[in-house]
């Protein structure tokens, strides 16, 4: 897979918040077509990477070119608008607003031309949201407001999708329904998916490549099937195996 | 049973009489001892003693405390009823919207003549100015609304664009003796421009940050009008401000004026009515033009911002420019309204655009249920209309001021029309869920 330029290259990223510093020179590859995941304990700096991606906060240092531009600097409402897709940490669907408004607002960057499509497409994903569309958001159970979260940032039509910790409290089984959408989505439509996660075995189980992510600094990197058969990150993130 | 009932008795007048006690307290200084200038005697200050007021405040204090321990608090009953339940429910206000919008709009459109008809063209008047006062707060209130209740910003100066608009056409007029008619665009557009000069200083502060801000750059606008007295006449106002005409036809006596035209005989009323259709229609535009942007993108863009900033911008939203038109359209609509304001007094001063007026402007907004339309014009004509029918109980309007205010926060803490009404309908009964039952925040 690593015969073509990257989707996605960063180049000795330096995050700061104030003084201190949350990544000290990430280097990250993400071909088009592939899911590619960052594990790591909390406070490693997993979502400060997808949100330096994103521009907020932007890196002091260093580079992120998504195909092929360097969007290091640009205004992040611009960076999504250039095939770029988040769902963001702790889903921040809008409570108020009913399932159709808040896919709506996903579609927001986009001609508006496709919008039918698009909404067939996502409804098609995640059936339970088609029933749910003229409920409030916030009446949602969490694992719909993570389909929601995740058919929001598709409704732009994305070309790479970030998602930051999809199985954030939710049920094993919602997670595998969560996990298998995304599956899904990259088997049949192509889309390359970045998934920051604390839920390292499902993630590395799901991806194809897999960073290990530890104060900042990237520490380890391989297959999903790779990382996930070595002892150290069995030890360190997967405690006992399977579950 | 007869020992509880006597328990129970001991402890509704051990209760009653520890808040007679309080209230005797209180209203000792407060009620009991009142300041006055004696009259005749020069201008000395002497203390009144109301004794019997005192009382009477005690004894309402313990009676009530007594009978509501009695009979409501303290009943064996497990499940007490909350103060909510003894008003009307939130059900059957859910409904009232809908049904409430064209009822009231009729009810405006004939308002005049109804007067008219049952007091006559002397005895109206006065009901028909209140009734231009009331609709010009419930389009400041609409304007407002596009600020703060749809777009979440927190808006304590409002009253600064309110301002803008009736100077603008006061001294547009003044100076260079422009219309009204064109003076109306201009000052809208001046307001917006102050809206947006406002806007980019504060577009990265939000809540109590946001609020403090415009706070001050209300007082700022208004500390300036008072102080430039070169051009804008200060504390003196400005006065003459012309009036409006219809298509051209002024009211006035005697021939080509707006009664002579239409065969009618000179009445000063014709005027007032004019305003009073002048101001409808201006307020109607306001609704008119929120509910259309209401269903475009920046509209929900503005109710996204409220909900979620970071989503927003995550979902590729300029938040910048999505702020700045909520403050530039809030602040032109202000500015509609202070023109309009300017002509109907025919004179203005910085006295009328204090900090009170954007309390007041806003409470109609916070009151009416933030971004809901109908709950702007039911708060304005409550909080207006009743300021305006209880001017005889001048010393008692703001209790009564703010006992409403904490009534109604006690008992719809999100306003009176609570439910946001979804922008788009769907085609079917798809369930709708109140958004009462929706904590903020939540997801």
């Amino acid at each position: 897979m690593s015969s073509a330029q990257p989707l996605l290259k960063v180049r000795g990223v330096e995050t700061f918040y104030g003084k201190i510093q949350a990544l000290k020179g990430i280097d990250m590859d993400i071909y088009e077509g592939e899911i590619v995941t960052i594990i790591g304990a909390n406070g490693a700096g997993k979502s400060t990477l997808m949100m330096t991606v994103c521009g907020t906060p932007q890196a002091r240092n260093g580079d992120v070119e998504y195909a092929g531009e360097n969007i290091t600097y640009k205004p992040t409402f611009e960076i999504m608008r250039t095939g770029i897709a988040q769902s963001p940490e702790g889903r921040r669907i809008f409570p108020r607003m009913t399932v159709l408004e808040n896919l709506m607002m996903g579609a927001m960057v986009t001609d508006g031309s496709t919008y039918e499509e698009d909404l067939a497409r996502v409804f098609k994903l995640f059936p339970r949201l088609k029933e749910r569309q003229g409920q409030r958001g916030g009446t949602l159970s969490g694992g719909e407001q993570q389909m929601l979260a995740i058919a929001r940032a598709l409704m732009s039509r994305p070309r790479l999708l970030l998602l930051d910790e999809p199985s954030l409290g939710l049920a094993p089984i919602i997670v595998k329904q969560i996990f298998d959408a995304i599956k899904e989505l990259n088997e049949r439509d192509g889309l390359t998916v970045f998934l920051v996660e604390q839920n390292a075995y499902h993630a590395l189980k799901l991806a194809h490549r897999g960073y290990v992510m530890v104060n900042g600094v990237i520490t380890m990197s391989g297959t999903g099937s790779e990382l996930l058969a070595r002892e150290d990150v069995k030890a360190a993130y997967l405690e006992g195996g399977a579950h | 049973m007869k020992k509880q009932k006597d328990t129970l008795m001991v402890a509704s007048l051990k209760d009653a009489v520890g808040g007679a006690v309080i209230a005797l307290l209180m209203a000792l200084v407060m009620v009991g001892m009142k300041v006055d200038v004696a009259s005749g005697r020069g201008a000395e200050l002497f203390i009144e003693d109301r004794w019997a007021a005192v009382a009477m405040a005690v004894a309402i204090v313990f009676v009530g405390r007594f009978v509501l321990n009695l009979f409501y608090w303290k009943k064996e009953d497990t499940e007490k009823p909350r103060l909510g339940s003894l008003l009307p429910s939130v059900s059957s206000f859910s409904g009232l919207g809908r049904f409430a919008t064209p009822v009231l709009l009729a009810l405006a459109v004939i308002l005049p003549f109804l007067l008219m008809y049952w007091l006559g063209s002397r005895g109206s008047r006065q009901y028909i100015d209140l009734a231009i006062l009331v609709l010009t707060y419930v389009m400041l209130g609409w304007g407002l609304n596009i600020v703060v209740g749809l777009a979440g910003l927190l808006d304590l100066g409002y009253v600064a664009f309110y301002a803008v608009g009736a100077y603008s056409y006061a001294l547009l007029a003044h100076y260079f003796g422009f219309s009204f008619w064109l003076c109306l665009p201009l000052a809208g557009i001046l307001a917006a421009f102050w809206g947006i000069i406002l806007g980019f200083p504060v577009l990265r502060l939000r809540g109590d940050y946001l609020a403090i801000v415009t706070l001050a750059f209300g007082e700022i606008i208004r500390v300036v009008l008072l102080n430039w007295y070169e051009f804008t006449g200060g504390p003196d106002g400005l006065s003459g401000i012309p009036r409006p005409s219809f298509f051209g036809l002024e009211f006035t006596r005697g021939e080509g004026g707006f009664a002579d035209f239409f065969g009618l005989k000179y009445s000063s009323i014709h005027r007032i009515i004019f305003l009073y259709y002048l101001i409808l229609i201006m307020a109607l535009v306001t609704n008119i033009v929120t509910n259309r942007l209401r269903r475009l993108p920046i509209g929900r863009a503005w109710e996204a911002l409220r909900e979620d900033e970071i989503a927003c911008r995550s979902l590729g939203i300029n938040t910048t420019n999505t702020k700045l038109t909520a403050f530039a359209l809030g602040a032109m609509f202000g500015g509609f309204a202070g023109s309009f304001f300017a002509t109907r007094q025919g004179f203005i001063s910085p006295e009328s655009f204090t900090f009170m007026e954007s309390a007041v402007i806003l409470a109609i907004v916070v009151l009416g249920g933030l971004g809901s339309q109908v709950g702007v014009v039911i708060a304005s004509v409550v909080m207006i209309g009743g300021f305006e029918f209880f001017r005889e109980f001048e010393e008692y309007r703001m209790l009564v001021f703010g006992l409403l205010m904490v009534v109604i926060m006690v008992w719809k803490p999100r306003g009176l029309i609570s439910s946001r009404t979804p922008s788009i309908a769907l085609s079917k009964n798809a369930k709708g869920i109140s958004a009462d039952l929706v904590q903020e925040g939540t997801g």
